[in-house]
């Protein structure tokens, strides 16, 4: 008890912060990189839809160090975009907390894209075709008819991509690093003092995770149950 | 106040090519489903893109393909009422209907607001101002989607099997309502149903689909009291329809074994004559023939009689519509006569 008691008293939050960071950040560019991919895919013809749908599911569907890899190849400062970056703009992305964004956004993405291409898909179509009798501008007619009416699979899409940037590992681990303070995520945390046998720590961690997760999960219950959908009981 | 259209569009398995036109009137797009109508007003709308043609509301051209102008949906100033309301669930009754009321940029807020309470008032939907579609019935729904439609001061009205959603005695009541409107919008409305008697009750002049083309078109009376093509005669409400051809000065109507005296010389291919059109007994005209009633069937405030010719045990049931009381006092056999004006001579 007195261990536990030290290790509270000095614990280090940073990892909890930087997390919360990076997982709200991730998750403000999907939702609007995703949303706008969603409807792109869907006025595209069928073949590139295929093509398109399959390109971004990709995250989805490899291992996290495999999309590593490829970050690693394209943001390297030993490699073409890499250097240009840094050169040109002075934007570093390996090794630092933007690094950490742009993985847990790479992988969480597939999330977003996939539950708003299938809310979209759920819209009546004769709303929007009512709507555009009516005068109402295209970008007026997806964030006032549109977007609500796909509303409660984009919210889950949203809480998923959040949940999904929270804990990402491998590909943060690859291409961010694990530098306490900065890119040290929760998820890197625990791989960290587990190595070095802290269980008591990686403990308290896991514990933290375990309510994010379960607040997400309860959060997520309540909106794909959605207002207005009554359950039948079979 | 007026609509042209001359569109051609493959559509699945059949080719839309129409060509309609309609002035300060009810038009009414009659057809099974599956035939094209709906896809006529969803190209006047500017939802689909029919393929070639024309298409001008009153007197501007919409959409011409060999222009090249197709203007938006939001730029043709239509009013258009669709089967299941599409009604914005997220919105409150009077939002929807404010959304009408944007199309005139110069109105502020508030005249907007007043504008869609004093519409949906007119249709008796004051105090459901803020409830949400779903909470409404569906009659209320369609009325609230037409209030919409109308604050928003549409050239032409365009009405997508509007009562097909609604059980009897909603419909008959929306229909009074929307009926009422098009009487106070004074201009071209087209109307798609597959209902004759709304057809009859709404329009002034009625299209008849056939495969994706006009089959006829003409006044409503006209075409009720001469249906001209056997579809025609079918969609308003013949039923019984027999293939036929000339034979020795006589009309053979094939299906039912039955021959009449030869009325005019036709390029008709078809017969037809309308169910409650007959009577019991016998004339000399030879618009008569003995029949057997192989089932009687009650109906609500009628019978309907399936009969044969009595002379032809294979020959096609004809169906004939009467009184209960006519019926009643019918035998199982005997005869049964026509006036010789309701025999249609169709072509196909």
């Amino acid at each position: 008890m007195r261990q536990l008691g030290q290790i509270i008293a000095g614990f280090d939050w940073s990892p909890f912060w930087i997390s919360l960071k990076t997982g709200t950040v991730a998750t403000v560019v999907c939702f609007f990189l995703g949303l706008w991919t969603a409807r792109m895919v869907l006025k595209a013809g069928p073949k590139l839809r295929a093509v398109a749908d399959s390109i971004l599911t990709l995250p989805m569907i490899l291992a996290p160090t495999v999309a590593g890899f490829f970050l690693l190849l394209l943001f390297s400062l030993r490699r073409p975009v890499g250097a240009f970056l840094y050169r040109e703009l002075n934007v570093k992305v390996v090794q630092t907390w933007l690094g950490c964004i742009i993985a847990a956004s790479v992988i969480s993405f597939p999330l977003m894209y996939r539950n708003a291409r299938a809310a979209f898909e759920q819209v009546d179509p004769n709303l929007i075709h009512a709507a555009r009798t009516l005068g109402m501008k295209e970008r007026r007619i997806f964030w006032r008819v549109a977007l609500p009416s796909a509303g409660p699979g984009v919210a889950s899409g949203t809480i998923l991509t959040f949940a999904r940037a929270l804990g990402e590992f491998g590909a943060t681990s690859m291409l961010a690093g694990n530098i306490a303070g900065k890119t040290g995520t929760i998820s890197q945390k625990i791989a960290n003092v587990i190595k070095d046998g802290d269980y008591v720590t990686a403990g308290i961690w896991v514990g933290i995770m375990l309510v994010i997760a379960f607040v997400i999960l309860v959060l997520f219950n309540l909106v794909s149950g959605g207002k207005g959908h009554r359950h039948s009981r079979w | 106040m007026s609509v042209y259209v001359d569109i051609r569009k493959k559509v699945g398995s059949f080719v839309l090519d129409v060509k309609l036109d309609a002035g300060r009137e009810t038009l009414s797009l009659l057809g099974n489903s599956g035939c094209g109508k709906s896809m006529t007003l969803r190209c006047i709308a500017g939802i689909e893109r029919p393929d070639e043609g024309i298409i001008r509301i009153n007197g501007r051209t919409v959409f011409d393909s060999k222009k090249h102008i197709n203007l938006k949906p939001q730029q043709r100033g239509v009013g258009y009422l669709f089967q299941n309301y599409a009604l914005f669930p997220n919105m409150t009754l009077l939002q929807n209907v404010m959304v009408g009321a944007e199309r005139d940029r110069s109105l502020t807020r508030s005249q907007r607001r007043d504008l869609a309470r004093r519409q949906l008032a007119g249709l008796k939907l004051d105090g459901l101002e803020d409830s949400y579609p779903s909470q409404l019935s569906g009659g209320q729904q369609q009325r609230a989607a037409l209030a919409r439609i109308l604050v928003s001061q549409p050239e032409i009205l365009l009405l997508d099997e509007p009562f097909s959603a609604l059980d009897a005695a909603l419909r008959w009541e929306t229909e009074q309502l929307v009926r009422a409107a098009i009487a106070d919008f004074r201009g071209t409305a087209v109307l798609v149903t597959h209902d004759r008697d709304e057809v009859y009750r709404l329009c002034d002049r009625l299209a008849v689909y056939r495969h994706g083309c006009v089959d006829t078109l003409g006044e409503k009376w006209e075409l009720f009291v001469n249906p001209r093509t056997a579809n025609t005669a079918r969609l308003t409400g013949c039923k019984n329809l027999s293939h036929a051809h000339c034979e020795g000065g006589h009309i053979v109507a094939e299906d039912w074994d039955l021959s009449f005296p030869l009325l005019r010389e036709g390029p008709w291919t078809w017969v037809g004559i309308r169910a409650h059109r007959f009577l019991p007994g016998r004339t000399e005209d030879g618009f008569s023939f003995p029949y057997v009633i192989k089932n009687n069937i009650e109906d609500t405030f009628s019978r309907i009689l399936q009969m044969q010719n009595a002379d032809s045990p294979d020959s096609a049931l004809i169906r004939w519509e009467t009184d209960k009381d006519t019926a009643a006092a019918l035998p199982e056999t005997g005869w049964v006569h026509f006036p010789e004006k309701e025999l249609l001579l169709l072509t196909d």
